[in-house]
C-alpha cells in the first residue's frame, strides 16, 4: 500500500536523522531528509501506477476504499509534498530536522487515508492525523512567538471542531445505524430531513468546513498561515485542501445522498446544498474583501485561500460526477498554485525576515526568475487565462451552472462568484505591481535560492501553465476514473 | 495562414525575454522585426482570403467540455487584424526613444499584440474569452511601469474595468453554454442555436455591455481618458487604437451573433447611449486643458459612432461601425503620437495653456503639419477615413433612427470646435504672442522630429488618407461578411 511506503519513508527519515545526522549541518541534513521523504513519494506514486489495475474496491474488510479517482487524488497529495519537501530546503527555522520531515510525510499519509476513507471511524482517524502533524508543523519555529500563537489558534479551533465533528458523526450513526456512508445513505433514503439529520448535517458541515477554512469558521487560518514557517503553512494551504475538500464532497454526496434540498433561487428547499451555498457565498465575499486590506502577503494568501474555498465548494454543491470532475481539477491545480506563491514567499522572508507587501518591492530586478514565476502564480489565482486557474474556475462554473440546466438555479452563486474573483484581481496586482513596477530600496537583500528550490518553483509554474494550455491532460483522466468510481 | 501573427507575437516575447537586461538596441529592433512580420503576414493573409469566412486551423482542444482551438477570419476579423498590425508597427516607431527597461517594455506590448490578433482570430466562445482577457494584463504592466500622469491609479482603473467587464461577458458565455446543452463553444454552433428571448433578453445586455465597457460605452468610458493619459505613447495608441476595438468587435461578434432576439429589444436604448457618449465626449473635450485628455475625450466620442453604427441594425451601418474602427484605430493612433511623443517627450508638458507659449507651429513644424492632418481626418473632412466610416454610419442610422441621427450630427460640430481649439493653442498659438515670446526662445532646444517618428506618423498619415479616398479597399471585404452564416440569426430576426 502506498500509504505503508509513505510510513516507512518517515519512520527511515527519523531513524537517519537522529541516528547518523546529529552532528552534520543543517543544510546537508535538510538535503538528506527530503530526499528520503521524496523518495518515499515517488516510490508510492510509481507503486499506484503500476499496481492501481489489480486492486480490488475496497480493502481491509471495507475500510479503505482503493478505486482509480483516489489513487489520482492520492498521486496529487504526494506530488503536492515532495514539492513541500524541496521547499523546506531552503528555510533554516529548525534544528529538529527530522521531526520536521517526518511530520510532513505523517500528515501526508493521513491525507492518504482520508481520501481513501468510505468509514466515519476512518474518516475521523485520519483527520485526526492530518490535524496533529499540522498544528505541530505550524509550532515549528520556535523563534517566532508567532508561529506558537497559530498552533495555539490552530489547535484549539480544531479541537473544538474536531469535537462538532464527531458529535455530528454520532448522530449520523445513531440515525442509520452504520458507519459505512453508502449504507447510511440507503438507511436514510426516504426519510426526508428529520431534525436529527438536520443536525447531524449541520455539525459535520462546522467540523469539515474547519479544515477547508470557510466562513464562518476560517478565524484560525489568516494567523495560522502567516506565522506557520512558510513550508508548513504551504502544506495546509495545498495538500490538506486537497484531501478535505475531497471528503467533504465524499462525505455529501454519498453520505447525505437524498437529502440535498436546493439553493436554486426563488425554489428553495431545506437540505445541504443550500447550507453549503451560504457558506460559499460568505467565504467569496469576506475572504476577497479581506484580502484587500492585507499588507502581508501570506495573510493575503490566507485570505485569498478562503475565496478559493469559496469557489471550491461550488463543486460540491453542484452533486454530480462533473462537480466532483471539476471540484477534483480545481482544489489539485489551486493547490499547486498556492504552494508555488508560498515557496517565493518563502524565498522572501529567508532573506528579509517577514513577507510584507514591500519586501517585495523590485523583485524582478532581484530575483527575475522567481518573479516570472510568481506572475504567473498570481495570475493563475486571479483566475487569467491561459492558466490552470481560469480554467479550473470557468470548469467549475459551467458545472454548477449545468446541475439545472433548464432553471440555471445557481447562477445567481455563479454570477456572485464571477463578480467577486472580478474584485479579486486588485489584491493580486497588488502584489504583482510591488514586485515588477515599484523600484527596490537601496539596501534591498538580493534573493538567491538554493538550486533545487528553483528548480521546485519553475516546475510548478510550468505545470500550472500547461494544465492551462492543455486541461484535457487532467480532465480526460478524472472523467474516466469518476464514472469508474461510481459517485 | 493569418494565424502565424498570433505566434510570430508570442515568438517576439520569448526571444525578447531572453535577451540581455538593458540592451535597448536590441530589444527595439527584435520588437519592431516581429511586428513588421506580423504585419506583413496580415498584409498578405488579407489579400490571399477568400469570400466567406477562411479556417486557419480547428482540432479538439479540450474534448471533454467542446471546446475547439477554431482559427479563421472574415472581413471584419481581417479589417480589424489589418488595423492591429498596423498600430503595432507605427506603436513601436513610436516608443524608439524608450530607454528604461526597454526589454520589459516591449515583451508586454508585444504579448498585447498577440493576445488582440487572438482575439480578432478567434471563432469559439471559450479561446476568444482567454485572448481577451490576455490582452488585460500586459496592459496594466505597460501603464504602471511606464506610465505618466497618475499611472497606477489609471493602469488599476483600466484593469479592473476590462476585467469587470469580462466578468459580465462569463457569466454570459456560461449560461449560453449551458443553455445550448453544454456541448460546445464553437461560434457557428452557438449561433445557429435558438436561445428562448426571456434568455436573451438578459444575456445579451450583460455581454453586450461587458464588452463596450471596453469600447468606452458611456457612462461606463470613465477608463478611457484615465487610462489613455496615463499611458506611455505607444500604449495610448493600442489603447485607443486597437483595444477599444476589442470590446466594440466582442459586442458585435458575441452579444449581437448569438442573441439577435435581444439585440432586437435593446437596441434603441443603447443606441440612446452611443449618441449621449458622441456629444458627451465631444462637449467635455471642449473644456479640457490637458491635450490628451482632450483626444482621450474625443475617443470616447468617435467609438459612440462606431457603437451607434452597430445598433443601426442594417448592413451600411454595420460596415460604417468596422471602418469607423478601422479609421479611428489610425487616426487616434496619429493623434496619440503626435501629443505623448512628439510634443510631451520633449516640452515636458501638454497643458494648453503652456504649449501656446512655446509656439510649436514654428518649433516642430513637421509635428505640427502631422497633427493638423490627423486633426482634419478626426473632424471628418473628406478625403480622410473618417468621413466615409461616420457618414455611413449616419446614414445608416437615418433609417433607424432619425432623431438621433440629429443629436449625433450636432456632436461632429462639437469635434469640429474642440479640435479647432486645440490647433489653434497647441500649435497655431503664435500670432497673438509672438511679441512676448520672440525674446526668449526655448523651441529652439527642442530636439529635432527623429527619423522612426517621421516613418511612423508617414504611414499611419497614409493609412487614412488611402482608406478615405477609395474606402471600397476595406468595404469589398467587409461589406461581404454580412451574409455569413454567423448572421443568420440576425437576418431571421429581421436585424439586418
Amino acid at each position: 500500500m502506498p500509504e505503508t511506503i509513505v510510513s516507512l519513508a518517515a519512520l527511515a527519515v527519523l531513524f537517519v536523522d537522529l541516528g547518523i545526522m546529529r552532528s552534520a549541518a543543517g543544510k546537508f541534513r535538510r538535503m538528506v531528509a527530503a530526499a528520503f521523504g521524496g523518495m518515499g513519494c515517488l516510490v508510492a506514486i510509481f507503486w499506484m501506477c503500476q499496481v492501481h489495475q489489480e486492486s480490488g474496491r475496497e480493502v481491509l474488510n471495507g475500510m479503505l476504499v482503493v478505486d482509480p479517482l483516489t489513487q489520482l487524488v492520492k498521486q496529487a497529495l504526494l506530488v503536492l509534498t515532495v514539492f513541500t519537501a524541496v521547499v523546506s530546503l531552503d528555510s533554516s527555522f529548525t534544528d529538529h530536522v527530522g521531526e520536521y520531515f517526518a511530520l510532513l510525510l505523517l500528515a501526508t499519509v493521513g491525507m492518504m487515508f482520508l481520501v481513501s476513507s468510505e468509514n466515519l471511524l476512518m474518516i475521523f482517524i485520519s483527520l485526526e492525523l492530518t490535524s496533529l502533524s499540522l498544528y505541530i508543523l505550524t509550532a515549528f519555529n520556535k523563534q517566532n512567538p508567532g508561529s506558537a500563537e497559530a498552533a495555539l489558534k490552530y489547535f484549539l479551533f480544531g479541537g473544538m471542531a474536531a469535537a462538532f465533528t464527531l458529535f455530528g458523526l454520532s448522530l449520523l450513526y445513531g440515525l442509520s445505524g452504520s458507519i459505512e456512508l453508502r449504507p447510511i445513505a440507503a438507511a436514510l433514503k426516504g426519510k426526508g430531513l428529520d431534525p436529527l439529520l438536520a443536525a447531524a448535517i449541520v455539525m459535520t458541515v462546522i467540523g469539515l468546513g474547519f479544515k477547508i477554512a470557510a466562513v464562518p469558521f476560517h478565524l484560525w487560518a489568516p494567523d495560522a498561515y502567516q506565522g506557520a514557517p512558510t513550508p508548513s503553512a504551504a502544506l495546509i494551504a495545498s495538500g490538506s485542501k486537497v484531501a478535505s475538500f475531497f471528503i467533504l464532497a465524499k462525505v455529501m454526496m454519498i453520505g447525505f445522498a437524498g437529502a440535498e434540498g436546493s439553493g436554486a433561487w426563488r425554489a428553495y428547499e431545506s437540505g445541504w446544498v443550500p447550507l453549503l451555498a451560504l457558506i460559499a457565498a460568505l467565504s467569496m465575499l469576506l475572504g476577497n474583501l479581506a484580502a484587500i486590506a492585507q499588507s502581508n502577503v501570506k495573510r493575503l494568501l490566507a485570505y485569498s485561500a478562503i475565496a478559493h474555498g469559496g469557489y471550491a465548494l461550488l463543486g460540491v454543491l453542484t452533486d454530480n460526477l462533473l462537480g466532483v470532475a471539476s471540484l477534483v481539477y480545481y482544489v489539485i491545480t489551486y493547490g499547486l498554485t498556492v504552494l508555488g506563491a508560498f515557496a517565493v514567499a518563502a524565498a522572501v522572508e529567508e532573506r528579509a525576515g517577514e513577507a510584507r507587501m514591500s519586501d517585495f518591492a523590485g523583485l524582478s530586478r532581484r530575483a527575475p526568475l522567481l518573479s516570472f514565476c510568481m506572475m504567473i502564480f498570481m495570475l493563475s489565482l486571479a483566475g487569467i487565462p491561459p492558466l490552470a486557474g481560469f480554467f479550473g474556475k470557468f470548469y467549475l462554473f459551467t458545472a454548477a451552472v449545468g446541475a439545472q440546466p433548464e432553471t440555471l438555479g445557481l447562477l445567481w452563486l455563479v454570477g456572485f462568484a464571477i463578480a467577486m474573483s472580478a474584485v479579486s484581481l486588485y489584491y493580486y496586482l497588488q502584489v504583482l505591481k510591488q514586485i515588477f513596477a515599484v523600484e527596490a530600496p537601496q539596501d534591498a537583500p538580493p534573493v538567491r535560492p538554493s538550486a533545487p528550490f528553483t528548480v521546485a518553483v519553475v516546475l510548478v509554474a510550468a505545470g500550472i501553465v500547461l494544465l492551462g494550455c492543455a486541461p484535457e491532460l487532467l480532465v480526460g483522466r478524472l472523467m474516466a476514473t469518476i464514472r469508474a468510481a461510481g459517485f | 495562414m493569418l494565424h502565424w501573427t498570433i505566434y510570430i507575437s508570442f515568438f517576439g516575447v520569448v526571444v525578447l525575454t531572453l535577451l540581455q537586461r538593458d540592451n535597448a538596441r536590441a530589444a527595439r529592433i527584435v520588437a519592431l522585426l516581429t511586428a513588421l512580420a506580423g504585419f506583413a503576414v496580415a498584409l498578405i493573409g488579407t489579400v490571399q482570403a477568400g469570400a466567406g469566412v477562411n479556417t486557419f486551423c480547428d482540432f479538439a482542444w479540450v474534448p471533454t467540455l467542446g471546446i475547439h482551438y477554431h482559427l479563421a477570419a472574415d472581413g471584419i476579423s481581417l479589417t480589424l487584424v489589418l488595423l492591429t498590425g498596423l498600430a503595432a508597427v507605427a506603436g513601436i516607431l513610436f516608443s524608439w526613444n524608450i530607454e528604461h527597461r526597454a526589454k520589459e517594455f516591449f515583451a508586454f506590448y508585444l504579448a498585447l499584440i498577440g493576445g488582440v490578433y487572438g482575439v480578432f482570430l478567434s471563432f469559439d466562445l471559450f479561446l476568444l474569452f482567454v485572448f481577451y482577457e490576455l490582452a488585460i494584463i500586459p496592459k496594466y504592466f505597460l501603464i504602471a511601469i511606464w506610465g505618466s500622469t497618475r499611472k497606477e491609479y489609471g493602469a488599476m482603473k483600466l484593469a479592473l474595468y476590462s476585467f469587470v467587464g469580462s466578468a459580465m461577458v462569463l457569466i454570459g458565455i456560461v449560461a449560453a453554454y449551458v443553455v445550448a446543452g453544454a456541448k460546445t463553444t464553437g461560434l457557428f454552433e452557438l449561433a445557429k442555436y435558438p436561445f428562448p428571448e426571456r434568455f436573451q433578453c438578459w444575456a445579451f445586455p450583460l455581454v453586450f455591455v461587458g464588452f463596450a465597457i471596453l469600447a468606452g460605452l458611456w457612462p461606463f468610458h470613465t477608463w478611457a481618458p484615465t487610462g489613455h493619459v496615463a499611458a506611455p505613447t505607444a500604449a495610448s495608441m493600442l489603447l485607443a487604437g486597437v483595444v477599444m476595438k476589442l470590446g466594440a468587435y466582442g459586442a458585435l461578434r458575441v452579444a449581437m451573433t448569438l442573441f439577435p432576439l435581444g439585440l432586437k429589444g435593446w437596441h434603441g436604448a443603447i443606441a440612446v447611449l452611443a449618441v449621449v457618449g458622441i456629444v458627451y465626449g465631444a462637449m467635455v473635450a471642449l473644456t479640457q486643458k490637458d491635450l490628451k485628455f482632450v483626444i482621450g475625450y474625443s475617443s470616447v466620442s468617435h467609438m459612440g459612432f462606431v457603437l451607434l453604427g452597430l445598433m443601426t441594425l442594417n448592413a451600411i451601418g454595420l460596415s460604417g461601425a468596422v471602418l469607423q474602427m478601422f479609421s479611428h484605430g489610425v487616426i487616434a493612433g496619429l493623434l496619440f503620437a503626435v501629443v505623448g511623443r512628439m510634443v510631451y517627450d520633449r516640452t515636458h508638458t501638454r497643458e494648453l495653456d503652456a504649449l501656446e507659449e512655446m509656439r510649436l507651429g514654428r518649433a516642430l513644424p513637421f509635428a505640427a503639419v502631422t497633427f493638423v492632418i490627423a486633426s482634419v481626418a478626426s473632424m471628418g473632412l473628406p478625403g480622410f477615413s473618417g468621413f466615409v466610416a461616420e457618414l455611413q454610419v449616419l446614414i445608416g442610422a437615418w433609417h433607424s433612427f432619425p432623431t438621433l441621427t440629429l443629436c449625433a450630427g450636432a456632436g461632429i460640430l462639437v469635434s469640429v470646435a474642440y479640435t479647432l481649439r486645440v490647433l489653434q493653442k497647441a500649435f497655431l498659438g503664435e500670432a497673438r504672442k509672438s511679441a512676448e515670446n520672440s525674446r526668449s526662445q526655448p523651441e529652439s532646444e527642442l530636439p529635432p522630429i527623429s527619423v522612426p517618428e517621421r516613418i511612423g506618423a508617414l504611414v499611419l498619415v497614409s493609412a487614412t488618407l488611402l482608406i478615405g479616398l477609395y474606402p471600397r479597399l476595406l468595404l469589398d471585404l467587409i461589406v461581404p461578411s454580412w451574409n455569413s452564416p454567423l448572421f443568420d440569426g440576425l437576418r431571421k430576426a429581421g436585424a439586418l
